[in-house]
């Protein structure tokens, strides 16, 4: 066995969710190629060839590449994983993008969003909005696969020392190019890699009250999420939204402020390993899954709990 | 500019779905069905679309059974033009439903295909990325902004870390993300108009698709369940539970 995985990362440095995604594949077994595709990427690809389990590094250093655009990628992985009997990349917007490009151009079903690797042809992913979990059989000669990276630990960024091959092939769609992107700027931790997450939903009532939440997730250290229903009232951008169609986080701590607990919210948290909730209603669904539950108005507790750290 | 948008039938988002005791799927057994949110969203572009002018027809289609003929219906009501269900017995993956819609595609010659991101019954988030594969088609996923233009269209992306813009050639596909639009609801009259809209059927074979599933499902379990913890009286108590007890502050 073989396994392609192709790397996430922003031209600069390679990201955690490639260190998870390389976990499963190494619960797979066989070599593990990482595939560095961008523009100006070489130093990714150096930190790739360091990442414990990994025997070769490939570079496909283009400017066709440096926007991770699905057609271009999705010619270039398809063409280098033939030979290969699994392909694998992060469940990120990018591989969610890309990956089942791939799949249709090999003729082959994807299995997305991995949970657990139960053997090299069986997985488990959750379904409807993670209220089942299914376990399937991959039957095709090439597996296309997308791993959810809160359900794995990462591997040793370092230690590794795998070789790197240059690729040339150039696949350079003229029907897509890219205009623009407008990336939010934040000091806190990155959502997904946070350990700490504290999210605010419709009861807080409008954006600027999220400050409240901005100053104790400050005291900890955490990143700031927010319910489907507090990015649709417009109080914050939709890169916040945890959930089922938003992010998956799995924290070691989750701080849901104002959030009554809908279903498709529970999907993008309840894997995280404390839950707490503040909710001044105290029917609300959230406290069933939460480990501490304190039924209160988040207005009067924002502000003590900040002291309070 | 012909708009064509592909729309699935699935269990109403607000039903929590129950895992069957043998464990072979999840039962859906007199469960509410419904259009799956995403493809609502689809059909409501279209139709600004047209609305706007730049559109000047709106073709859904669906695959499966005679069931899925009820979401045509609705779409056919929110004021798509006309509607095709291409049948099947069961649903089949991505991959085959992606097959079934590039023989549509080349049929009817759209000028832009519009589907939902992914459906919240499997999750998978895979059709119209695998449509664009196999017909050759540029794709802008998970939209929050449409603009079409002579030729091309820009869409904006929700992508990871915030906005992404691409400027794609038409024929083109673009998959939607919640805060494209808000789907209107359909009136009364319009669902009366619906039910005279044409609906044409045909089925898997008319199309030359092997649908035969390659991913079998082999089991299927209920997660494990989180039990409610405690209440806690105020935020001192709180702070100490997270601190000794949980030991993560």
């Amino acid at each position: 066995m073989s396994i392609l995985l192709i790397a996430e990362h922003d031209n600069a440095s390679l990201n955690a969710a490639t260190l998870k995604t390389l976990a499963a594949a190494q619960q797979i077994g066989g070599d593990i190629h990482v595939l560095v595709a961008g523009a100006g990427c070489q130093a990714v690809a150096e930190q790739a060839a360091q990442a414990a389990g990994v025997s070769k590094v490939l570079l496909a250093d283009n400017a066709a590449y440096g926007h991770f655009l699905a057609e271009n990628l999705g010619d270039l992985v398809a063409d280098l994983g033939k030979n290969y009997s699994h392909i694998l990349a992060a469940a990120t917007t990018t591989g969610k993008n890309f990956m089942p490009r791939v799949a249709a151009l090999l003729d082959v079903a994807q299995v997305s969003d991995i949970i657990s690797v139960e053997s090299a042809d069986t997985f488990k992913r959750p379904i409807y909005a993670g209220n089942a979990i299914a376990t399937v059989q991959a039957t095709d000669a090439i597996k296309v696969i997308t791993v959810r990276g809160t359900a794995f630990d990462a591997v040793a960024a370092e230690g590794g020392s795998a070789s790197v091959e240059a690729i040339d092939a150039v696949f350079n769609s003229d029907k897509a190019e890219f205009v623009g992107e407008e990336l939010a700027q934040s000091e806190r931790p990155e959502l997904t890699a946070a350990s700490v997450v504290i999210s605010g939903g419709r009861g807080m009532q409008n954006g600027e009250n999220f400050q409240l939440l901005e100053k104790v997730a400050d005291k900890l250290g955490a990143a700031v999420g927010a319910s489907r229903a507090a990015v649709d009232a417009g109080f914050v951008p939709n890169d916040m939204q945890v959930g089922q169609t938003g992010k998956i986080v799995a924290p070691d701590l989750y701080i849901a402020v104002g959030i009554s607990g809908a279903i498709q919210h529970l999907a993008g948290m309840k894997d995280s390993k404390v839950i707490v909730a503040i909710n001044k209603d105290e029917e609300a669904p959230i406290f069933q899954v939460a480990d501490y539950g304190l039924v209160a108005d988040l207005f009067d507790v924002l502000p003590q709990l900040e002291q309070a750290l | 500019m012909k708009v064509l948008v592909a729309v699935k039938r699935v269990i109403d988002y607000n039903v929590k779905v129950r895992v069957k005791a043998d464990q072979s799927d999840v039962d859906l057994a007199n469960v509410k069905m419904a259009l799956n949110p995403f493809c609502e969203i689809a059909v409501e572009e279209a139709v600004r679309l047209k609305e706007q002018g730049h559109a000047t027809e709106v073709v859904v289609v669906s695959i499966g059974p005679k069931a899925v003929q009820e979401q045509l219906r609705t779409a056919l009501a929110l004021g798509a033009d006309r509607a095709i269900q291409v049948e099947t017995d069961e649903l089949p993956d991505s991959l085959a439903v992606a097959k079934l819609l590039q023989a549509v595609v080349a049929k009817e010659e759209p000028q832009l295909v519009i589907l939902g991101k992914q459906a919240i019954d499997s999750d998978n988030n895979q059709t119209g990325q695998m449509l664009g594969a196999l017909t050759g088609m540029p794709q802008g996923t998970f939209a929050s902004k449409v603009n079409v233009a002579e030729g091309s269209v820009q869409v904006t992306r929700e992508i990871d870390g915030g906005l992404q813009t691409v400027k794609l050639q038409l024929p083109a596909i673009v998959t939607t993300d919640l805060r494209l639009n808000e789907p209107r609801y359909a009136s009364l009259p319009n669902i009366m108009k619906a039910k005279k809209k044409p609906l044409d059927v045909m089925s898997a074979a008319d199309l030359g698709v092997n649908v035969a599933r390659t991913v079998n499902l082999l089991k299927v379990e209920a997660p494990a369940e989180r039990s409610a913890g405690i209440k806690v009286a105020d935020v001192a108590e709180l702070v100490e539970k997270l601190k000794n007890e949980a030991k993560v502050i």
